[in-house]
């Protein structure tokens, strides 16, 4: 393996056996996308083949069939503990992406996590996001502190340094746990190529010249043009395109993303 | 977005810069310039945010590009560190933009720790500030050597010669106080992009390289795997047959077949194997930078916070280390305050014993001494530990010498060693370790007895003044213990006056003291709980006895007739009227909640007992 790949893994193992010490109700959420999925590998890596914890899906309802297939096989294939949250009570009363993009993900996506946190009692949530992803991502620490109502103080994140981070808290307050921070986009592809991680498909170009860049909701979550039908094709494709990853993503649009991640979302 | 060249030597070389300097000096700028020069932006983002700021009616500004919350582009500073990505010839980087308010020197730090090299920005028409020096200060303490000094702002002061070299003189006067030799100093304008990607026409007067140049001539550090090992174990794992002993090497290198001391414990095993998931062939070694797991030949009991070494360069271990430190809490450091030390993987309370002075990083040769330490200040200070700890000088380990300090839940400061402080027990600990480290182990191990006991050996210390009950409970645990299956021994020290001690006088307290741990130690290595009175010990030779007995665990239990404090380091105290019956019960209860006596405790399972 490239050195670099081999030193991101080397940091992530460390952060991931880092919260297990630490967290005694702990979590992983897994979208099923490329990201959480290299995470959930890395997972099984840090533990030696275990996963020590439970995976939290926040299932939307709006989700691409083909996602809910693939997660239900591989929770099958590697015995995953796996976890449902769904915001019952906003689909009820009719939530879509219609009645609003940032309406929506809160609702459905940052209140079912939150609601779960709460039922569930979870300290520590790990999470696949990357700082190349957007700006308010690049501002993270690996371990962020989430306040009584989840929400993020990012005026007031906590020092972070030499691999010692914050694993103290109040009671009611939890951790959002980054491994991937320092990931990029194609960093997550070598990697995926380098150890044969089984992606889903819905990345590839099947032959009608499109496929996913980045995935979430069937409404909210666009395919490129794009005729990568391989990794190889995948990493050479990016390693050419000025386009940003999520530009395929909705809630991304003017400040969403900011207030979005605020009110603590992922 | 720059095209791969791949160039051989350093195709997949990766490089974490940070750019630091006082507020305002033009950081976020600098890093928007180099971006927008190279053309490493997303397609879009320059017109995006231009569109922004025509909306809002301002000038358009780089430092917009990562300054990504509102509050930030409002008020016109960074106040956050933000990661962005960068490539050019081939070569890889992570470039940090670092806040230079004084405010948010927190998370200048978070982002410069990561750095393997610095950009200090100082804005020519303002000159050298004190974030400047603060900056290069933290960037010394932080380990960082390799600096170059972008001298920003060359539009505002005509492009002076003399105005850059002024700077340049003045501020490496400055960090040549902290030893430390700057690469270079570039003059630049980040705004108009003089000397940024390509050389300025303006600057005609400088042939250097532009700040494009200097990234590239940053180099990458050098390999720790050259120094001896260092390994601190971050946990163990029983999540199948194999007991799997984790960590992330700090230095060095281990080997398959390799003899291992841990410190502080001393204890020794030899490397059987290296795990791995997923990984073909098996790993038969690990170098320093990887987060690995080992398992040993014997089952010894090992915790997280152990340092492993070869048996010829082993750490040091005291309780007690001078150091430099920045603060950075909400409240001051108090000297007499209790804090946490987390050193490496190790945890543990700990104290300032003495703060020698502020360090005033405008001026490095004052001397301000006080009793707190206070938001954004380096001190130099004495701290000692509760427990003795394994650490390295800062100067021959990096990760070993370094350390935070937490008040309540935070991290709040972070300190280099600069040198370790022989305590009273530096003498006896150091006879132990040399005792551990040659002591002939037959193939019967600790982990071995244990489960054929039922038991772990431990010393219960009895404690108080006379006629309080102590022997009576003494009596009482043994025979209790040994009722329940209990392998246990009651030793009173002055059992050994007249045997052992016969050629001592009552006035050798130190080798009485000396002799009775040593007794107790080697009663212990036999699996036994040991239970013992103290009345021919004094309160002071608890310490020692602890030190000699090390890592066994030591239980005290104080006695006394009225209410009175018990000493410090006591587990269990009892006061008036006593049931032993009910008290040696609880004396059980400790033995088992401390793992000494089998069963299953707390709510994660705790895999490293086997019994």
């Amino acid at each position: 393996m490239d050195s670099h790949l081999r030193q991101l893994e080397d940091q992530s193992v460390y952060i991931l056996r880092e919260a297990y010490k630490h967290f005694d109700h702990l979590a992983m959420l897994w979208s099923m996308g490329k990201d959480s999925t290299a995470l959930l590998w890395l997972t099984r890596k840090a533990f030696f083949g275990h996963v020590p914890f439970p995976l939290v899906h926040i299932d939307t309802s709006y989700k691409i069939p083909a996602m809910i297939e693939y997660r239900d096989r591989i929770a099958r294939e590697w015995r995953l503990n796996l976890v449902i949250g769904q915001n019952k009570e906003a689909l009820a009363n009719g939530m879509n992406h219609t009645l609003g993009r940032v309406e929506c993900c809160t609702a459905l996506k940052t209140n079912g996590l939150k609601n779960l946190i709460a039922e569930k009692g979870y300290t520590g949530i790990i999470l696949g996001v990357r700082a190349d992803e957007e700006g308010t991502r690049a501002k993270e620490r690996y371990f962020s502190p989430r306040d009584k109502h989840g929400d993020w103080d990012f005026r007031e994140q906590p020092p972070e340094l030499w691999d010692q981070f914050k694993t103290t808290f109040p009671e009611g307050t939890h951790i959002r746990i980054h491994p991937l921070l320092d990931w990029t986009e194609i960093n997550i592809w070598e990697y995926i190529r380098a150890e044969n991680i089984p992606i889903i498909d819905l990345y590839f170009d099947k032959g009608d010249g499109t496929r996913y860049r980045s995935l979430g909701c069937a409404p909210c979550t666009f395919p490129i043009k794009s005729t990568a039908k391989t990794v190889d094709a995948i990493l050479e494709e990016l390693r050419s395109t000025t386009v940003a990853e999520r530009s395929g993503r909705a809630q991304d649009e003017g400040r969403g993303m900011e207030l979005l991640r605020k009110d603590g979302y992922m | 977005m720059p095209t791969l060249v791949p160039s051989a030597p350093r195709a997949s070389e990766h490089l974490n810069i940070v750019i630091v300097g006082h507020v305002d000096h033009g950081k976020s700028t600098l890093l928007g310039r180099l971006y927008a020069d190279t053309g490493s932006l997303p397609e879009g983002k320059l017109d995006k945010v231009r569109d922004i700021c025509r909306r809002q009616g301002k000038e358009f500004e780089y430092a917009f590009l990562f300054d990504a919350f509102l509050e930030e582009q409002e008020q016109g500073i960074t106040i956050d560190t933000a990661r962005t990505f960068f490539t050019w010839e081939g070569r890889h980087y992570i470039i940090i933009d670092a806040p230079g308010h004084k405010e948010f020197l927190k998370n200048m730090v978070s982002g410069a720790a990561r750095a393997e090299a610095a950009l200090l920005v100082i804005d020519a028409h303002e000159g050298v500030r004190e974030q400047s020096k603060k900056h290069g200060y933290l960037l010394s303490l932080l380990g960082i050597r390799q600096v170059a000094v972008i001298v920003n702002k060359m539009d505002l002061v005509g492009y002076r010669q003399d105005v850059f070299d002024a700077i340049e003189k003045e501020y490496r006067a400055f960090l040549a106080q902290l030893k430390v030799t700057p690469e270079r100093f570039v003059p630049v304008s980040a705004k108009l992009g003089d000397n940024i990607a390509k050389p300025s026409a303006q600057i005609s007067w400088y042939s250097g390289p532009t700040v494009l140049e200097t990234l590239g001539l940053f180099r990458k550090e050098t390999a720790r795997e050259r120094q001896t090992l260092r390994f601190p174990v971050q946990d163990v794992y029983k999540f199948d047959a194999r007991r799997i002993i984790t960590g992330r090497l700090a230095a060095g290198r281990i080997k398959v077949g390799d003899r291992l001391i841990f410190s502080p414990s001393n204890k020794t095993a030899t490397v059987k194997t290296i795990e791995a998931f997923n990984v073909e062939p098996v790993p038969t070694e690990a170098t320093a930078g990887q987060s690995t797991g080992i398992t040993l030949d014997e089952q010894i009991f090992i915790q997280r916070g152990e340092i492993a070494s070869h048996e010829d360069s082993v750490p040091l271990v005291s309780t007690t280390f001078r150091s430099n430190l920045f603060w950075m809490g909400h409240r001051p450091l108090e000297a007499g305050k209790k804090y946490v030390l987390r050193l490496a993987t190790r945890e543990v309370e700990c104290e300032i014993v003495a703060l020698h002075r502020i360090i005033d990083t405008t001026n490095l040769a004052a001397r301000e001494v006080k009793t707190s330490v206070g938001r954004n200040e380096v001190a130099e200070l004495t701290i000692r530990a509760k427990a003795p700890i394994t650490f390295d000088l800062y100067s021959d380990f990096a990760v070993t010498g370094r350390f935070v300090l937490v008040d309540q839940y935070d991290v709040s400061g972070g300190g280099i060693i600069t040198e370790a402080v022989k305590d009273e027990q530096t003498v006896l600990r150091e006879e132990a370790r040399r005792r551990d480290i040659a002591w002939v182990k037959g193939d019967v191990g600790a982990e071995d007895r244990a489960r054929h006991f039922g038991h772990r050996a431990a010393l219960v210390l009895i404690t108080g003044a006379r006629h309080a009950g102590k022997s009576m409970l003494a009596r009482r645990l043994e025979v209790q213990l040994v009722a329940d299956g209990r392998h246990t021994y009651l030793l009173d020290a002055a059992n050994l006056r007249r045997g052992l001690d016969a050629d001592l006088s009552e006035e050798d307290t130190g080798e009485i003291v000396r002799r009775f741990g040593e007794v107790a130690r080697l009663l212990m290595d036999t699996g036994l709980i040991v239970v013992s009175t103290t009345n021919a010990l004094g309160g002071a030779d608890h310490q020692a006895i602890r030190t000699l007995v090390h890592p066994t665990p030591v239980i005290t239990v104080h006695m006394s007739k009225g209410e009175e404090a018990p000493p410090p380091d006591t587990d269990l105290a009892f006061a008036g009227p006593k049931d032993f019956e009910a008290i040696a019960d609880q004396v059980m209860e400790e033995l088992k909640r401390r793992g000494v006596l089998a069963q299953a405790i707390g709510a994660k399972p705790q895999f490293h007992y086997s019994i």
